[in-house]
């Protein structure tokens, strides 16, 4: 097809949607066709992601491109389905039906997805096939007769390579075209599995039978039982390392940079509310916004390439049947197992998982995986509370304790996500995972996914953390104590009346009004808990030697039972305001939010409450 | 009848039918979507590294991982 000026069709502007299953090259193919002019949002209600983007064509015609969800079938088995059938279908609740189907195919599995092109047929919308991944076809020795193939269905059909620009002129150069026809519907009654055959036989010379030779060897290695999981422990050791190693002198980086600038930039004002304010409310709330960036794209700069070469289906089969248990897919483990450096990245990480419930259930239990946020509240109690000695002379007791904690806390994850699990739909939960063909990761891919990351978790996440923080700081600061008011500050300001009136729930969980009143700021982030309790102790919060001071104050002041439970509490409670922000973000749902504030409290209240008199009993303190 | 979630690692079938487990099972449309109907060629290229489950098996180009469960629905007929 040529680009040809066509009369009929002045540079006016069309809306089209790419359909196609998964793995058929439509990302690809949306990202060299949109660049970075890409908006990246959820559709209404459901964690599915809806990704819309804009281009012009070489005449100069404005389209406006959905991406829908890929998909195997209309006859559709998930939400992120049913997206895409009803907006075929022009049934979607807010989504327009667009004016035309860009059909994506890839010319390395035509059996599968010349199927899915049969029901696109049925639609009576216009239809155009970007038949994709030619390249790789004619690697593995495969012969397409375009022109028959195109004229037996009636659809056009053009050859797209979404390497670079040149390799989709041709569809941008049939998009300036008027539309065609819409295609003649199946007879009634043809079964389309025997008319892909017979278009296969007709159109299709493939000496070698498409047989990728380069991804069978590489499963037989990396699916192998004994070095298929080798190979994936390694993977994992590799990536967690460097989450945790790149990301550390980088985040120390950020925080002391933002620390640098608030005092530089701070300086020439006076002391002060609006000091306080700029300093402990909008700067800290940055900071803490700031600091998880390095994370967030290291994690993600892993997901993506494991994704784009095909490993992360892989890594999914070898660990379905451990994540079963939890009733689970294995697509879970990654976002879980990166829930334990933070549950923000995991949370997000959980986008890879294509079954809408598995994404939402691992989602709501990633704050129960034990976070390195927590770790200086762990320390701190247990410093204080557990002591010094060893447990049959090759374990010590303190990291016993904190051992436990971890394993209570992944205990609780897999009880509550097979109590989520059950119920709604009590029937076989399938797995049918296709495993891809190997390829090399695109850079520019990569990079535009890692900048839709960083641009969205500042964007969508860090307006709310820092809002929260500033009102955070607002009710741990006004009103101000009066002039020559013995006691910290906080205890007069609104965080500490609540923190006060708070006792009445908390007493029974052994929480003295200290505790209480930290435990707002500590909403802004797990570890602040340790310098406000530090605050209301009154030892100044800032300098780093607090938590030292505070470790034999708090041993002298508090019972065991009262520091236990306050543990017990800190494995469960959701005390986190950037978590919350995150999941509300990328499940769409308020709702959601609050029931699984709702449930995360609740734990930590009953567990806190369990332990608070359970430990009473033992060590016979009334 | 021999049925996929049996058939030994590198074994190579021809699909004769796949079985629904109840009426209008979802599992089984699905398998048929997906490519898995009488006459098709499969082999088992993989099994999971805990009791021998999923099962990695290919369909022509493509490639599916199945929990034994969806794997027993397809019955076979071996080739020589």
């Amino acid at each position: 097809m040529s680009a040809t000026e066509s009369p009929q069709t002045p540079a006016s502007s069309l809306h089209i949607a790419l359909v196609g299953n998964p793995n058929c090259g439509k990302t690809s193919l949306f990202n060299q066709l949109t660049g970075s002019r890409q908006k990246v949002a959820n559709y209404a209600g459901v964690t599915v992601e809806r990704k819309e983007g804009f281009f012009t064509t070489p005449n100069g015609r404005a389209i406006r491109v959905l991406d829908l969800p890929g998909a195997y079938s209309l006859d559709s088995t998930s939400p992120d389905e049913d997206v895409t059938r009803d907006v075929c279908l022009g049934r979607h609740r807010t989504e327009p039906r667009p004016e035309m189907l860009v059909a994506v195919i890839s010319a390395t599995n035509l059996r599968l997805h010349l199927r899915f092109l049969l029901e696109l047929k049925q639609l009576g919308l216009p239809v155009i096939v970007a038949l994709s991944m030619m390249d790789e076809a004619r690697r593995h020795g495969l012969q397409i007769d375009i022109a028959g193939l195109q004229a037996d269905l009636g659809i056009p059909i053009v050859p797209v390579i979404s390497l670079n620009r040149a390799g989709v002129m041709p569809l941008l150069q049939a998009l300036d075209l008027p539309l065609p026809a819409p295609p003649v519907p199946l007879p009634a009654g043809l079964d389309p599995h025997m008319e892909v055959r017979r278009l296969l036989a007709t159109y299709v010379v493939d000496p070698a039978s498409g047989t990728d030779r380069l991804t069978d060897r590489l499963d037989r290695v990396f699916l192998h039982p004994v070095w298929g999981p080798v190979i994936l422990l390694i993977v994992l050791f590799v990536m967690f390392q460097t989450v945790f190693a790149w990301a550390q002198p980088l985040m120390d980086g950020l925080g002391n940079g933002i620390s640098l600038f608030g005092e530089i930039v701070l300086k020439p004002l006076p002391g002060g509310v609006l000091h306080s304010l700029l300093a402990d409310g909008v700067l800290a709330g940055a900071g803490t916004v700031i600091v998880f960036l390095p994370q967030i794209l290291i994690l993600f700069l892993w997901i993506l390439a494991l994704e784009e070469s095909g490993y992360l289906p892989r890594a999914a089969f070898l660990l379905d049947r451990l994540m079963a248990l939890a009733g689970l897919s294995g697509r879970s483990f990654i976002p879980l197992l990166s829930s334990f450096a933070c549950a923000i990245p995991g949370i997000m990480a959980a986008r890879t998982i294509q079954n809408p419930r598995d994404r939402l259930v691992t989602i709501l239990i990633a704050p129960l995986m034990t976070c390195s946020a927590r770790l200086p509240v762990y320390t701190l109690l247990i410093g204080a509370f557990v002591p010094h000695r060893s447990v049959l002379g090759i374990f010590g007791l303190q990291g016993l304790v904190l051992f436990g904690l971890y394993a209570v806390a992944i205990v609780s994850g897999v009880i509550a996500a097979r109590v989520m699990t059950r119920g709604v739909k009590s029937e076989e939960h399938p797995l049918l995972l296709e495993l891809p063909s190997y390829r090399r990761p695109n850079l520019r891919s990569l990079a535009l996914g890692l900048w839709q990351q960083a641009v969205m978790f500042l964007s969508r996440v860090g307006t709310i953390i820092v809002t929260l923080n500033v009102l955070l700081w607002a009710l741990s600061s006004f009103p101000l104590p009066p002039a020559g008011a013995p006691g910290p500050a906080i205890d007069y300001s609104l965080a500490g009346r609540i923190g006060h009136l708070m006792q009445w729930v908390f007493a029974p969980i052994g929480f003295n009004w200290q505790i209480c009143v930290s435990l707002i700021p500590g909403l802004a982030a797990r570890e602040v808990a340790v310098s406000s309790l530090a605050t209301v102790y009154a030892i100044g919060a800032t300098d780093d030697g607090a938590a030292d001071r505070l470790l034999p104050l708090l041993s002298t002041q508090w019972s065991m039972a009262t520091a236990f439970s306050l543990l017990a509490w800190y494995v469960y409670a959701p005390q986190c305001i950037s978590t919350l922000a995150v999941m509300r973000r990328e499940t769409g749902s308020i709702k959601t939010v609050l029931g699984a504030a709702a449930y995360l409290f609740g734990l930590a209240y009953l567990a806190a409450f369990l332990t608070y008199h359970i430990t009473r009993a033992i060590t016979g303190v009334p | 009848m021999l049925y996929l979630d049996t058939l030994p690692k590198g074994g190579h079938a021809v699909i004769e039918k796949v079985e629904q487990r109840a009426p209008l099972d979802p599992i089984a449309t699905r398998l048929g979507e997906l490519g898995f109907v009488p006459g098709e060629a499969v082999q088992v290229v993989a099994t999971g590294p805990m009791g021998r489950d999923p099962i990695a098996v290919r369909l022509g180009t493509s490639r599916f991982a199945l929990r034994r469960g969806e794997a027993a629905r397809v019955g076979l007929r071996t080739v020589s």
